[in-house]
């Protein structure tokens, strides 16, 4: 049961990075590739009916992490507890920038939430990689499943660690420069003109130092934690998931190149699934490994809730899911195809 | 008080008292929005409808800052409550899951339709949004009342081997009844605000002779409206919370009541203040009698006084917790009798002309925020030393390992963002509110400009 609830959460974060990270993404390129006000409107279009409904799937994946595995979720939030109120405030800042943006037309006050929506999307990228680091690389926890970590320490990867170290810089360069193609790819399925060229070029500078940095992220992680190999070894059809996300990015850049936007889209979506799927498996069934010993790393079985909880979710769970994939099949659906600024019924 | 304690406490109330100004407001317009939609649907009366659409923009800016300063509740039960976390989660994750399973995705889907799709939907189907965004607005008020119900009265768990708690029965939880008449308590609380809030806009537009059509709509749908719901505030939702703290947590209720000693006939104390060391209440007016009466509906019962309990099980804070109280109480009471007296001149046909009722309802608009804070205030000082009731004290519940110094990093930190964010949130309400609803063309005026004949006049 508890098997269940891992992946249960690891596909629900997986599906948050996929649909925020798009937004994400397209806040990230938002200063670079759109110039004029019309074209800021149109970012802000292809993302605005849906940016709101993908980041719900970081609260739901947050309260189901919560009653899953009620320590994990205790100990892993007050030991993060400062980028994870950095990410709170950087949360609030964008989404203000996005709603508050169109309320009032005027240069100043739009150029300074396009501002605020450009930074916080980049700085949240990075973050959210740098978490995902910290998770792989392991945390200094103490016999009561606590930990505490500074911002930093000697940014070496060791038994002190701090939140930021080099490799978990690394984790969030990679994420910045995968949720910046991510994002471009969907801005050039969602436009026209001149920027859905800028998207296009965006996603193609961008490719080569994904495939450097994703080549390059690989070694570093079986340098920094070799131990990552072991469940690899023991189930060797794992080694199947770094041959999907090689392929997904060789994919992409075959679809990128003969204008197949939507193809490429969902080359990246695969990408970002397989990268998450190869962390799980590594991860599993630690949730959380110890940098002060494997002994007092937090698994499924020490973190999770009581059994007959766990059974209770898993039938409102998949109701609520349903519900949800209704709701936003019906959405996309509506705000299907290209941004066009000629209807003018949309508030952004 | 331990330091690491009070900054985590401060954050915590800070943040929710911050946050819940808005989900208040949101939850009150959501049914009013209905209504005014509905309305519109029923009698093809447009003015209802572009009321809709103007409260639906003041709804669309306040969703924003009630959803950006959400995040950081949920947030906080790990990030600073982590033992509590640890001890409860299994519990109350369930409550709190189920919010962003259920309420937040149907609210999040149809408030964009609500608010960007009004011209691609059928008048039907986008009433449906607008029904649906009230739908999904009180079921993520009734499972984060289930959850503040559960702390308040613990029900439906077993102890686990490791310590902690753990469900033992789902529809307990869920059915809590302690979450019944707290949540009918809070949601017509929520309406009060809304139509308080409608109903000062409408005054205002009539004071300054403004959307002098559409101000007449706002204060008539306002003032019917809040008297029916501050009447069920009172009788059977706080009445009956009464006669459950009675009997659940009699300390609360002492406390709430600065009553130090148990006895019969206890009376209801309307004004005074508490003198918590000398144990008794200066410049007291009471009614004799009376508490006894309310809590078991017998003149002579007994009421448990603060001396049933050791000290160190009572509210830490009962000036705070008595004012709190009185004040809920007694701005309940002034909604009964401004609603009221406005509703008599409504009938009487006199409210559009009387113009120091207009200044008093403006004015009453801050009111229901601050007897909707003064309410919770009282719930959870009330609950205090418990941070769940009779099983984990607030002292053992916060993140030990978060020190004080980064508690008021983070503190101050939320203080400057919200200092931030009221700014923009009063400049872009005021704006909407002085560009008012668009105008529209009633429909006598259409049918006199469609008998028009041989212009080829269109309408819209």
């Amino acid at each position: 049961m508890s098997t269940i609830w891992f992946m249960i959460v690891a596909v629900m974060v997986a599906i948050y990075v996929i649909l925020d990270g798009f937004d994400l993404g397209a806040g990230a390129v938002h200063l670079f590739i759109a110039r004029t006000d019309e074209e800021r409107r149109m970012v802000i279009r292809a993302i605005g009916p849906v940016w709101d409904g993908n980041e719900v799937w970081l609260l739901a994946a947050g309260g189901t992490l919560y009653f899953a595995f009620p320590l994990l979720y205790a100990s892993s939030f007050s030991g993060f507890y400062l980028p994870l109120m950095m990410v709170l405030w950087l949360l609030m800042l964008r989404a203000i920038g996005i709603e508050f943006r169109t309320h009032i037309e005027q240069g100043v006050w739009k150029g300074f939430f396009d501002t605020i929506f450009g930074v916080s999307s980049i700085l949240l990228a990075i973050f959210f990689g740098a978490a995902l680091g910290n998770v792989v690389r392991g945390v200094p926890l103490n016999a009561d499943g606590y930990f505490f970590e500074p911002l930093w320490t000697n940014w070496r990867v060791g038994a002190q660690n701090g939140i930021l170290d080099w490799y978990t810089v690394l984790c969030g360069v990679v994420a910045l420069v995968t949720l910046v193609v991510h994002g471009s790819l969907y801005l050039a399925t969602k436009t026209q003109n001149e920027l859905n060229v800028r998207a296009r070029k965006v996603a193609s500078w961008f490719w080569p130092v994904q495939v450097l940095l994703t080549i390059f992220s690989l070694i570093a992680t079986v340098y920094a934690v070799p131990h990552v190999l072991e469940n690899y070894s023991k189930w060797p059809v794992g080694y199947l998931v770094p041959a999907i996300v090689i392929g997904s990015l060789a994919y992409m850049y075959f679809a990128h190149s003969r204008g197949q936007e939507k193809d490429a889209f969902l080359a990246s979506c695969t990408y970002i699934i397989g990268m998450l799927v190869g962390a799980a498996f590594a991860l599993y069934p630690n949730v959380l490994p110890a940098s002060t010993g494997p002994v007092l790393s937090l698994t499924i079985y020490n973190t999770a809730a009581g059994a007959h909880g766990l059974s209770v979710g898993l039938v409102w769970w998949t109701i609520g899911m349903i519900l949800a994939a209704v709701y936003f099949v019906f959405v996309y659906r509506m705000f299907r195809g290209k941004v066009r600024l000629e209807d003018s019924d949309h508030g952004y | 008080m331990d330091s690491a304690l009070l900054i985590h406490r401060l954050q915590f109330a800070f943040t929710i008292t911050y946050h819940y100004l808005f989900p208040q407001l949101t939850m009150g317009l959501a049914p009013l929005i209905v209504v005014l939609k509905t309305i519109e649907l029923k009698t093809g009366d447009e003015r209802y409808g572009a009321a809709a659409r103007f409260w639906a923009k003041i709804f669309g800016i306040n969703f924003v800052v009630g959803v950006v300063t959400g995040i950081p509740m949920e947030f906080q039960f790990g990030t600073n409550w982590s033992h509590f976390s640890r001890y409860a989660g299994g519990v109350i994750g369930q409550t709190l899951a189920m919010e962003g399973c259920f309420a937040f995705f149907l609210e999040s889907t149809f408030l964009g339709l609500f608010l960007y799709g009004e011209k691609r939907l059928s008048k039907r189907m986008h009433w449906f949004a607008s029904l649906m965004v009230f739908l999904g607005s009180w079921m993520s008020g009734y499972f984060i009342v289930a959850t503040d119900a559960w702390m308040q009265h613990p029900v439906g768990y077993e102890r686990a081997t490791n310590g902690s708690l753990q469900l033992k029965s789902f529809w307990d939880l869920v059915l809590n009844p302690w979450a019944w008449w707290q949540y009918a308590h809070n949601m017509s609380g929520t309406v009060i605000t809304g139509a308080f809030v409608i109903g000062a806009v409408g005054a205002f537009y009539l004071l300054s002779q403004k959307h002098v059509e559409e101000g007449r709509i706002f204060v008539k749908v306002g003032i019917i409206a809040a008297l029916l719901v501050s009447v069920f505030q009172v009788v059977p939702t706080g009445d009956a919370q009464g006669r459950m703290l009675a009997r659940n947590q009699p300390v609360t209720l002492a406390a709430m009541e600065a009553l130090w000693q148990t006895q019969p006939g206890a009376p209801l104390v309307i004004l005074g203040q508490p003198d918590v060391a000398n144990k008794r209440i200066d410049n007291p007016i009471v009614v004799p009698k009376m508490l006894s009466f309310l809590t078991w509906r017998s003149w002579s019962a007994e009421v448990k006084g603060l001396d049933s309990v050791p000290k160190e099980d009572w509210p830490e804070n009962i000036p705070l917790l008595y004012y709190a109280y009185h004040i809920m109480v007694g701005l309940g009471t002034v909604f009964i009798a401004v609603t009221g007296l406005a509703c008599i001149l409504l009938w009487r046909r006199k409210l559009y002309e009387s113009r120091w009722m207009l200044w008093i309802l403006l004015l009453m608009f801050p009111f229901p925020y601050i007897a909707n804070t003064a309410g919770w205030m009282t719930a959870e000082i009330g609950r205090q030393p418990w941070l769940v009731y009779g099983l984990m004290r607030t002292v053992d519940g916060y993140s030990k390992m978060v020190s004080a110094g980064n508690g008021w990093f983070s503190f101050l930190g939320f203080a400057g963002m919200y200092t931030v964010l009221s700014v923009l949130f009063l400049f872009l309400v005021r704006r909407e509110i002085e560009h008012g609803p668009e105008p529209v063309i009633s429909p006598k005026l259409r049918k006199q400009i469609e008998a028009i004949p041989l212009a080829p006049v269109e309408v819209r």
